[in-house]
């Protein structure tokens, strides 16, 4: 079908989730209740903010994540024509790893790898 | 013979026959989109009761076995019930967002499925970066499930979202390097011709141990992609009640709870369409006989054999292995696996310059 198909699906993925949620508000019979929409914490009242400062650990895997995500992008056009250019290529390729092996020994001994 | 692009071009050549030009693409996307659709619903409920039917078989238990024949229709009735449910929205949530989420949910796992091949000529978009696109696509499903977390207005939702968001991003890492190992072998990113690459043999069996080091961390990674136990932090029962989806109820949770197990469906698609050949059937090299009986099980059967295969192992890992905790499970990743995978490209490349494969 060609790119039309995202459009379609797209469409597709709007309309199921629409109409589910609408034939849903139109089936339920909502009640009113102040507990109601209170944040479920096992039963307990909720104790102080929730947006929150989170744990760092997350924040140091999300830089690293990056760096070997954009890797992992440079190297779809090598894995492409892998066969064609052959040991030129690879070698340039086992170059290129062990650069990025440098940045992760680098993050390793920093302590970015380990959870705080 | 009986084959689903039989039915497609004889669909095209009668709506052609019959309108302009214009109005039978509108009508072919129209019903393109219905298709869809009722795929998603049906796999939904098949995958649910596969899931309840799977844990059940494993822990020597029946199972759902009261609604319909041999409880066929359990999942029927569970999807009324949620349908009557209430969506509720909490006090103080991000409104926007919070229902954003599941929709978001959704419209990704529906464009995940544009280029997998269904059967041989079956396919929404033969889009020539096939890989790619599915790699591109399936990062952003954690968008969502960190759009949820942070908009519920809860402590357990937003713990879940970060746990999921440190997890799939890193695991996304190890699955891409699995699967550029099979680009490498095919030389191509489009889906057809990874498939028609497979024609003499399935890369499992023509691409020596590489191949197989390369499935068992794609198998690995995506489990944990799709938040499967043994990988499941993002919503650990037992510490967070549901993680990312505490305060979704009603069809909103339905529609997460959908999107999850579609998503182990186009994971596990990949995965038979990258190392297990697809829609191909199963082949030996140029034993003809024997590949021309092979033939004639429609290639729809064999795909859908392969994935509902893989999907029966990660439904297997679920009930085998223990949950991991957060440093263990980034350990595995950022210390075993994206190391070994890594070098495992080197020596599948290796192995691809030098033609070792069949």
């Amino acid at each position: 079908m060609g790119a039309a198909s995202m459009i379609v699906l797209i469409l597709a993925g709007l309309a199921f989730a629409g109409i589910a949620i609408m034939v849903s508000k139109i089936l339920n019979k909502a009640s009113t209740n102040p507990q109601k929409g209170e944040a479920y914490e096992c039963g307990v009242p909720t104790q102080g903010k929730t947006w929150i400062q989170m744990n760092v650990g997350y924040y140091l895997y999300a830089l690293l994540f990056l760096i070997f995500d954009v890797e992992l992008v440079f190297l779809y056009p090598w894995a492409v024509a892998a066969k064609v250019t052959g040991w030129f290529a690879f070698i340039e390729i086992i170059i290129f790893f062990f650069i990025l092996f440098l940045g992760f020994l680098y993050a390793h001994r920093k302590g970015a790898l380990k959870w705080m | 013979m009986f084959s689903l692009s039989g039915i497609t071009t004889a669909l095209h050549d009668w709506l052609s026959g019959r309108f302009s030009e214009a109005w039978v693409m509108l009508i072919e996307m129209l019903l393109a989109g219905i298709a869809v659709i009722s795929f998603f619903a049906i796999l939904g409920l098949v995958l649910v009761l596969m899931e309840r039917k799977v844990s059940a078989w494993m822990q020597i238990r029946l199972g759902p076995n009261r609604v319909g024949p041999k409880g066929m229709l359990q999942s029927f009735a569970d999807t009324l019930k949620l349908l009557v449910k209430e969506g509720m929205t909490p006090n103080g949530a991000d409104k926007l967002l919070f229902n954003m989420a599941p929709v978001m949910a959704m419209v990704i796992a529906m464009l995940l499925m544009a280029p997998i091949a269904f059967a041989k000529d079956f396919q929404l978009w033969d889009i020539n970066i096939g890989v790619l696109y599915i790699s591109a696509v399936s990062s952003l499903s954690v968008i969502s499930i960190l759009m949820a977390g942070w908009a519920s207005n809860n402590k357990y939702s937003l713990l879940g979202a970060m746990r999921s968001g440190a997890q799939i991003v890193s695991y996304e890492l190890s699955a891409g390097l699995a699967i550029l190992t099979i680009v490498v072998l095919s030389g191509s990113l489009n889906m057809n011709d990874i498939v028609m690459a497979q024609e003499n043999g399935w890369w499992i069996f023509k691409g020596h141990i590489p191949v197989i080091i390369a499935f068992v961390i794609f198998i690995i990674a995506v489990t944990a992609e799709t938040n499967r136990a043994p990988f499941d932090l993002a919503e650990a029962e037992s510490e967070l009640t549901a993680g990312f989806h505490t305060e979704y109820s009603g069809m909103k949770f339905a529609l997460f709870f959908l999107a999850e197990y579609v998503n182990v469906f186009i994971v596990c698609a990949i995965g038979a369409t990258l190392f297990l050949g697809g829609w191909m059937p199963f082949h030996i090299g140029n034993w003809d006989g024997f590949n021309r009986v092979m033939d004639f099980i429609p290639s729809s059967i064999w795909f859908l054999g392969k994935t509902f295969l893989l999907i029966f192992l990660i439904m297997w890992f679920r009930w085998s292995f223990p949950r991991l905790r957060i440093d263990q499970l980034l350990n595995l990743e950022w210390k075993y696996l994206l190391p070994i995978s890594m070098v495992n490209i080197l020596l599948v490349a290796a192995i691809a310059i030098l033609g070792w494969h069949f």
